[in-house]
């Protein structure tokens, strides 16, 4: 049994040798197929939902979209995908629609572990797929992704310096020491889920789930994972302008 | 002198009742107290327009329309404060109302997807599933209304 660490920095392929993919019933890829559901904010994303879900469906039986309002054909698109797709009545932020996430997972009968995942494209289905086994093997009830854990993400300066200070400010109001904040991919096992309530709508939840989940007092870890800075997704990401409604969010309550 | 150190002192609490947790319907009270108040001086200052240049010159503000000047700083700044806070609160109630007819709905369309796949089960030659599918798409369905462009389809 490997020591506890607060922090994972070895690349994926190291979990290998240590024997995380050593059986064959563990490299799997429908391995984590019948207890996780994967738990998607969908707003507005049609040109790209219907692939991320069609992937995540090869992976995954349980795929949950949460449509915040969404005005284009985002909710067709997941549907025929093959997405369970929950419909917000009106735009809400993307806070909401997690919590709506989580609400309606806790419903599902047989639902261990919920994976956080962003509609845009961004993450790498083969990180989830390792947060879950490390989550799994350890017994660990949340499992934070990272892209600063190793070098395989570049987000540029400006984006390095506006989540540099994201990830100060978390770490100064949540008493956690984590490496990034404001990653879409997450972990979060079914009871650690229920035990918080995320009421930042809007972008601050980032920090607000990492501050409610770490009062649980429940075993976390962070996990290297690689960020696809695709051309859609840096549209579509954060500007740095947003950051202070982030901060504004958290100060004033 | 006195006017600065009293300005302050009431910029720091407005400043720090805002970012104090939300408890309760306190900004209505304050709104209301601050109400009762302007009203009060209201009244004095018309019966006593001297009043406002006495009690400026006690503090060590020239005249009392400059008095009258910090005042309503104060007043909008405790104006913008209360309706910050009484905006999250409204806010928080609007995501906990869409989030029951967002669940009750996803409930009730699970229901109707249990009742298909039963169905189907049961008669295997019989078309139950699409049936079953179109009856979820007329009953329980709930749009978002379309902004533009429905009002055209319509007529």
């Amino acid at each position: 049994m490997p020591e506890r660490r607060s922090h994972v920095r070895a690349q994926p392929i190291l979990f290998c040798k240590n024997g995380l993919m050593d059986s064959s019933a563990q490299v799997d890829p429908r391995r984590h197929s019948r207890d996780t559901w994967i738990v998607i904010p969908l707003y507005n994303e049609e040109s790209v939902i219907g692939r991320v879900v069609a992937e995540l469906r090869e992976h995954f039986d349980h795929i949950v979209c949460i449509d915040d309002g969404s005005t284009d054909d985002s909710v067709a698109e997941a549907e025929a995908a093959g997405a369970r797709v929950l419909r917000h009545p009106v735009n809400l932020g993307q806070g909401a629609a997690l919590q709506t996430g989580f609400d309606y997972v806790g419903t599902q009968p047989g639902a261990g572990y919920i994976v956080t995942f962003d509609a845009d494209g961004q993450h790498r289905i083969e990180d989830a797929m390792l947060m879950l086994d490390l989550a799994k093997r350890d017994d660990v009830a949340i499992v934070f992704g990272s892209r600063f854990l190793d070098d395989r993400t570049n987000p540029g300066w400006v984006k390095h310096v506006v989540l540099k200070t994201a990830v100060w400010v978390t770490n100064l109001t949540t008493g956690l020491q984590l490496t990034d904040a404001h990653n879409g991919l997450r972990v979060i096992r079914t009871d650690a889920a229920a035990r918080i309530t995320l009421e930042q709508d809007r972008m601050a939840h980032a920090t607000e789930i990492v501050l409610k989940l770490g009062r649980t007092g429940l075993p976390w870890r962070e996990f290297p994972v690689e960020l696809l800075y695709t051309d859609y997704s840096k549209s579509k990401g954060q500007s740095v302008l947003n950051s202070v409604n982030i901060l504004v969010d958290l100060l004033v309550r | 002198m006195w006017i600065q150190i009293l300005l302050v002192v009431a910029v720091i609490v407005i400043g720090l009742f805002l970012a104090r947790p939300t408890g309760g319907d306190s900004h209505l009270a304050i709104r209301r107290l601050f109400m009762f108040g302007f009203v009060i001086v209201a009244i004095v200052s018309i019966l006593f327009p001297q009043w406002l240049s006495y009690i400026a010159n006690l503090i060590g503000v020239g005249r009392g329309a400059d008095l009258l000047l910090y005042a309503l700083v104060l007043a909008f700044l405790i104006s913008v404060a209360t309706t910050y806070r009484r905006n999250v609160q409204v806010n928080r109630r609007i995501t906990h109302l869409a989030r029951e007819i967002t669940l009750a709905r996803a409930e009730a369309e699970d229901a109707l997807r249990r009742a298909a796949v039963v169905d189907s089960a049961a008669r295997p030659e019989a078309p139950a599933r699409p049936e079953a599918a179109e009856r979820v798409e007329g009953t329980v369905r709930v749009d978002p209304p379309k902004l533009d462009g429905a009002a055209g389809q319509v007529g």
